[in-house]
């Protein structure tokens, strides 16, 4: 408990420099920087993965690669992009600008903080070792159960999935120490005059993340700690041969995974009014019924878990629990989407690039959760369950909620952390060209699931050949745009670009826009009123 | 450690932090016990449910609180009992019921046997796990003697007839006129592998 003891606001007067500065850094900022840079990359890492498997989906029959590595590529992809791309870059958004926003001058907790970011790169690296080692013979690969682990194919795999196991560990400690930086931060931090519900709504969307993380992570890191010791240990908690229950497993990753996609969407939930707000130059409409639909829909997230395998034989009344409770979702939900167009009604609206991610959020994320409907439906997943509609389902959540959420957030909040302006015309080829190439990529995907193309699988029948040519097209089209966001991301941050004024958009609200564009390196040291 | 110039936060800010944090790791600590928790909670649940289709007499030494053949036989109705098995991969027999179904009464005392074959060139030593479908009727469905409550040693080449002794409790309810029991069979290396 040192950590806690210390000033957060204590700092020498030398910082070092070069390579040193980034590992012993304690700065919000530039720790938001490393996170948001980190998961940049690994946005490009995971990427180029399933832009392997799309390119063996292009055509039946196998072309490039043989199942197993296959399985490899789109579990490790999975594993990649959900904890180290979007949930790192989740957490720099909430280094970067919490403190910003609710005008602290750190975050409470900054040794740990730099210590939770340096957690992330080993546990890549143990994620992807295994590919490096099969080519040199050592091991079979990566994990290849897909990133669910499910056992009791997770208890024969190689020693890929241990390597993963050890990964989820490394990631869930430190996903477990940003949220107890960021509820400390928030709960002790706030400048004088901001209540609770004064609060930016982007800080409460994380208040309510961090809890789901700290409720529901360490049941992940339990549960793969029941497989370690079956794998190794002669322990039969999802062994049926021992008296266990592969079901259990079921259970137990779910009652973590179906938290973690409200984990992955509630930062993102609380960003985009904002930008809607300043766009609209408009206040935000409905907060007070945001906040509590956000916390609804943390409490709800862990009731709903057993969806996810409505055809693993549940008894009658489980499954219409779960099917009720799960669609009881919706309706703070549409609160929400009620609230995010309200924002919009009747405002002066302008659609620099920002503004066109979340709109174009707005519009797909409620693809997502209309498909979500019909997977919640107990009689229609029986035939949608393990198809490919599943996958282009989740991906309407996670890349269209997720990813493209924060790509607004980010061109949204760039000016104020480079001081440059990027772009707009690049900014607008990114936008147009991810919003096509990703309908391109995911929606023929919801066709192939009705026609019954079983997802996690190399090779398909010929019957499914044009609309998998069609995904994979759009997937090479969705990847290559990303360079441009990677680019024009890159120009600011490297100085390049039109100087930006300190309230960078003139219909933008909140305290992070009476700072200098780019802020100093600190802020809020005396912090402001709040009336 | 100095104390900064004029920074911001107030002085109580700092115990405060340090006791929210305490409070966090209790939760974390609290979620992790939790996990592990679920793993007894889920057996005591289907134990008292069936809902994993265990049947009450699935434990070793077999017979654990069965009671002997009730009284009460119910010949208003007639429940059909269908037998099947897997062999799970790594162990090298065959299985097959030779009763692939009957009709019964409630309450009635049956045997039906497997006839299981070792295919390999070494001894093997097997077990069976049961699953009856559907959960509702796994704790009417009352095993008395069952080669699943024993690990199977079978030789090289060796075939046995493995007998089942069970009866359908006449507490089952009504709407359930069809049972499903398979038979799960796995290779056992280890002797202290015993099924619970």
């Amino acid at each position: 408990m040192d950590i806690a003891t210390h000033h957060p606001a204590q700092h020498h007067a030398a910082h070092p420099t070069g390579v040193l500065r980034w590992l012993t850094t304690t700065n919000h900022k530039d720790i938001g920087t490393l996170y948001l840079s980190f998961a940049l990359v690994m946005f490009f890492v995971g990427g180029l993965m399933i832009l392997a498997v799309r390119a063996e989906l292009f055509q039946p029959g196998l072309q490039l690669m043989q199942p197993d590595f296959f399985n490899q590529l789109i579990g490790v992809h999975a594993l990649v992009m959900i904890f180290a791309a979007l949930m790192p870059a989740a957490t720099g958004f909430a280094n970067w600008m919490i403190p910003l926003m609710i005008g602290a001058p750190d975050m409470a907790l900054p040794r740990l903080n730099n210590w939770g970011f340096w957690l992330l790169p080993p546990a890549a690296f143990l994620l992807t070792l295994p590919f490096l080692l099969a080519l040199f013979g050592i091991g079979s690969g990566a994990i290849d159960t897909g990133w669910t682990f499910y056992a009791p194919l997770s208890i024969q795999g190689g020693m890929g999935i241990d390597f993963a196991i050890f990964a989820v560990h490394l990631l869930g400690i430190s996903s477990i120490m940003g949220s107890i930086n960021i509820i400390a931060t928030i709960f002790n931090l706030r400048a004088p005059g901001m209540t609770l519900m004064k609060m930016p709504l982007f800080a409460w969307g994380w208040l309510i993340t961090a809890f789901l993380l700290i409720a529901t992570i360490p049941v992940l890191a339990g549960a793969v700690t029941m497989l370690l010791t079956d794998r190794h240990f002669g322990t039969h908690f999802f062994q049926a041969a021992g008296g266990g229950d592969p079901i259990l497993f079921q259970h137990l990753f779910w009652f973590f995974g179906h938290p973690e996609v409200y984990i992955l969407l509630l930062p993102v939930w609380g960003l985009i009014p904002h930008i809607l707000s300043a766009f609209s130059r408009k206040p935000i409409y409905g907060y007070k019924a945001q906040v509590w639909s956000f916390a609804a829909i943390g409490i709800l997230s862990v009731i709903v878990w057993a969806h996810h395998f409505f055809t693993a034989g549940l008894p009658v009344p489980a499954l219409i629990y779960f099917m009720f409770s799960t669609m009881s979702i919706s309706l703070p939900l549409a609160v929400l989407f009620f609230c995010w167009i309200a924002t919009m009604w009747r405002g002066a609206m302008s659609f620099e690039t920002p503004m066109l991610f979340a709109t174009g959020f707005i519009v797909l994320f409620g693809i997502a959760g209309l498909t979500g409907l019909i997977l919640a439906d107990v009689a229609a997943d029986a035939q949608y369950h393990h198809s490919y509609f599943v996958v282009a389902h989740f991906h309407y959540a996670l890349f269209a909620g997720g990813i493209m959420g924060v790509m607004a957030g980010v061109y949204y909040w760039l000016p104020k952390w480079t001081g440059r302006r990027y772009s707009e015309t690049l900014g607008k080829w990114h936008f147009w060209l991810t919003v096509v190439s990703f309908n391109l990529t995911f929606m023929p995907q919801f066709f192939l699931g009705l026609a019954g193309m079983p997802r996690r699988i190399p090779d398909y029948a010929l019957q499914f050949a044009e609309f998998n040519a069609i995904s994979t097209v759009g997937a090479f089209i969705l990847g290559v745009s990303q360079l441009l966001f990677a680019w024009n991301a890159i120009r600011c941050m490297g100085g390049k670009g039109q100087p930006a004024e300190a309230r960078a958009w003139e219909g933008a609200r909140g305290l992070e826009w009476e700072l200098p564009s780019p802020p100093p390196h600190h802020t809020w040291e005396i912090q402001p009123e709040v009336k | 450690m100095t104390s900064g110039p004029s920074q911001a936060p107030t002085s109580p800010t700092q115990p405060s932090i340090r006791r929210l944090v305490v409070r966090l790791l209790l939760m974390v600590t609290a979620a992790f016990a939790f996990g592990w928790a679920m793993v007894p909670f889920y057996d005591v649940l289907c134990k008292v449910t069936g809902l994993n289709g265990k049947t009450p007499g699935f434990q070793a030494g077999g017979l654990a609180g069965a009671a002997p053949a009730p009284s009460a036989i119910d010949r208003t109705r007639t429940v059909t009992v269908e037998f099947t098995g897997t062999v799970m991969p790594g162990l090298p027999w065959d299985m097959r019921p030779l009763t692939a179904s009957l009709d019964l009464h409630p309450g009635e005392l049956q045997q039906v046997k497997y006839l299981v074959r070792n295919t390999s060139d070494r001894t093997i030593v097997g077990q069976a796990i049961p699953s009856v479908s559907p959960g509702q009727a796994a704790q009417h469905f009352q095993k008395l003697d069952c080669f699943c409550f024993r690990q199977q040693t079978l030789a090289p080449g060796e075939a046995r007839e493995m007998p089942l002794t069970f009866i359908v409790k006449p507490e089952i309810d009504r709407d359930i006129r069809q049972i499903t029991l398979s038979y799960a069979f796995y290779n056992i290396e280890e002797p202290r592998r015993e099924a619970r």
